[in-house]
């Protein structure tokens, strides 16, 4: 079960921490470092039923406006 | 004697049925000489039945096309009398290498254990497979092969199939009651029938190099992301017979396919692999793009559809040609059994079931590997980025990098065919699953199963079968025989178990203990009977 309570003793200090990584860097920079903070911690926590609930509570809201590379096939 | 099987050409010669005042019949028509055509056909023929092949071409496969032949793809060649002749030729490897620019980040060995037969893989040109396949199917005099034949019309009815065949003679008819469509990826059976094959095509473009050379890289899959000869891009490199190398390099989905064929094109992207010295022949190039797609249903009436006219992978992960084979193989005894009357026609439904389900895990591995090699966006992209390069030090990143999960059989978990489990086993052999391997001294058990219902029993002797029980073949493995006591490791066996296993070498049933009442049941259930 996700735990979205207060779980993090102090959670100022952790924001802080979470923007300095990012500090100064361009946005592909940015994104590489959050997919790889995103993979750590997947693996840290490892219950994917966790993981499965985070991700839905993350796109939660969010309608998709890009479109993805693939074509339909038919042969 | 050494045979190049892309020179060789076949000649049509005019068939009886060409002048029949009746329409001719036969029992099963397989159209397409490729290795599923081929191969349904042997099996076809090895239990007996009369087997017409069609073919459109006069020739085997040209370039090296599909090479590498899984474990299982080898077991069923034993068990169609050219196994040995696959693995002589062919390259055999198990272990696979994965670099990030140009450290090594990952490898994995495809056969950690000891005691199977077959290796994990082997290596051969398709063109070798589909020579050694027909040369077996003409040692059987049951097979009849028509090449220069093209299936023109076909009118699928309830009774039978009348198949309207372009010859340089003319147009004859026949009469089929059943056909199997293995003719290739683009199938004209399929688009005859108004049926399609639908999924997904992945923007982006691969060349194929297959260049003869001396080299010294070792029998293994290397796999390089973004490597510095071949910057932003993925290349595999792959060992075959004759001192051919498969090198397949990514070009993303803005290449031009022609000029990329071109050898002024091709050649640099090799020396910047091999070095600029190197020397080399370029056997074969090839461009593609590729889709993962399957047709909703396999089977339709008497037309039965098998390997890539029935479905469609990306090659990473070599799904194509072995998946192909093992429809054939769990096409062949069902089609077998029902064209002699000893099973209901209802039995092919099973081979819809199962292969579908099998060419959906099929699907689904090869599209993740492909997500994973061409990144359909920006953020599959980073996160792509982010497992390569937390690789280098982290062990849970290594088993994300996927650059193609390789071809293991399905195991039938829910088909109608198993005998639910009513003992407790702890052997990953369950009621649909492919019977494993094991030495059984200077034999092996595979070999020792063949074809057929077969009764696989451990103990000091066989049980004695009554009457009542059709007649099926009884192995029996004393604890002499599996004297290293791997079979019994395998199979969860004690005094007394038995596994109840289908011609196509697959588990239908297993026992602590054999009683004929079961026996029956579950032979009944595994042949459509119940």
């Amino acid at each position: 079960m996700l735990n979205t309570e207060t779980n993090i003793a102090a959670p100022d200090e952790f924001y802080e921490a979470l923007l300095a990584i990012h500090q100064d860097l361009t946005p592909d920079q940015a994104r590489a470092v959050d997919a790889r903070l995103i993979l750590l911690l997947s693996n840290h926590i490892g219950d994917m039923a966790v993981l499965r609930q985070a991700m839905a509570r993350a796109r939660q809201g969010i309608e998709p406006a890009g479109h993805d590379a693939t074509i339909a096939a038919r042969a | 004697m050494h045979i190049d099987y892309q020179l060789l050409r076949f000649e049509y010669q005019r068939s009886p049925d060409q002048s029949a005042a009746q329409v001719a019949h036969h029992p099963v028509v397989v159209v397409g000489a490729g290795p599923v055509g081929l191969a349904t056909a042997i099996d076809l023929a090895q239990s007996g039945l009369r087997v017409l092949l069609l073919d459109d071409d006069r020739c085997l496969s040209h370039g090296s096309r599909a090479i590498c032949f899984a474990k299982r793809t080898l077991e069923i060649f034993d068990r169609l009398g050219c196994g040995d002749r696959m693995v002589e030729k062919g390259v055999t490897w198990n272990l696979g290498r994965v670099f990030h620019r140009d450290e090594p980040v990952y490898s994995f060995d495809l056969l950690p254990e000891g005691g199977h037969h077959r290796p994990a893989f082997i290596n051969l040109q398709q063109y070798y497979v589909e020579g050694f396949l027909l040369d077996r199917a003409r040692s059987l005099p049951n097979i009849e092969i028509r090449w220069g034949n093209k299936v023109a019309a076909l009118d699928a009815r309830e009774d039978g199939v009348e198949l309207t065949v372009e010859t340089p003679e003319g147009d004859y008819r026949i009469l089929a009651d059943y056909v199997v469509a293995a003719d290739g990826a683009r199938s004209p059976i399929r688009r005859a029938m108004g049926l399609e094959s639908k999924g997904r095509t992945f923007r982006d473009r691969f060349l194929i190099a297959d260049v003869r050379m001396k080299a010294d890289f070792p029998a293994e899959r290397w796999f390089w992301f973004d490597p510095p000869f071949h910057p932003n891009q993925s290349v595999l490199l792959h060992s075959q017979p004759d001192g051919v190398w498969r090198i397949d390099f990514q070009l993303g989905w803005d290449a031009d396919p022609e000029e990329e064929k071109r050898p002024e094109r091709v050649i640099p992207r090799v020396r910047a692999l091999l070095g600029r010295d190197a020397e080399f022949e370029l056997e074969w190039v090839s461009v593609y793009t590729f889709s993962c797609l399957r047709m909703e249903r396999f089977r339709h009436g008497r037309v039965i559809f098998a390997g890539d006219a029935a479905h469609g992978v990306s090659p990473f992960g070599a799904r194509g040609a072995n998946s192909g084979i093992q429809d054939a193989e769990n096409l062949a005894w069902k089609l077998a059994l029902v064209l002699r009357g000893a099973a209901p026609d209802s039995l092919l439904d099973s081979y819809d079931a199962e292969r579908v389900a099998a060419a959906d895990e099929n699907i689904l591995n090869s599209t993740r590997s492909t997500d994973f090699i061409t990144p359909k966006n920006e953020s599959s992209r980073a996160f792509r980025d982010a497992v390569l390069e937390l690789a280098k030090d982290c062990a849970f990143a290594r088993r994300m990098v996927n650059s193609g999960r390789l071809s293991l059989p399905s195991t039938y978990r829910a088909s109608p065919l198993n005998t639910p489990d009513s003992d407790v086993f702890d052997a990953p052999m369950v009621p649909g699953a492919p019977a494993l391997d094991a030495p059984l001294g200077d034999d092996w058990l595979l070999r020792r199963l063949g074809g057929g219902f077969t009764l696989l029993h451990f103990g000091a002797s066989a049980p004695t079968m009554p009457e009542t029980v059709p007649a099926i073949r009884v192995v029996n493995l004393s604890t002499e025989e599996d004297a290293g006591g791997v079979a019994a490791a395998r199979y969860d066996a004690r005094p007394g178990t038995t596994y109840l296993l289908r011609p196509d070498q697959h588990v239908c049933a297993r026992w602590r203990r054999f009683d004929p009442q079961d026996v029956r049941a579950a032979l009944d259930r595994a042949t459509g009977r119940a």
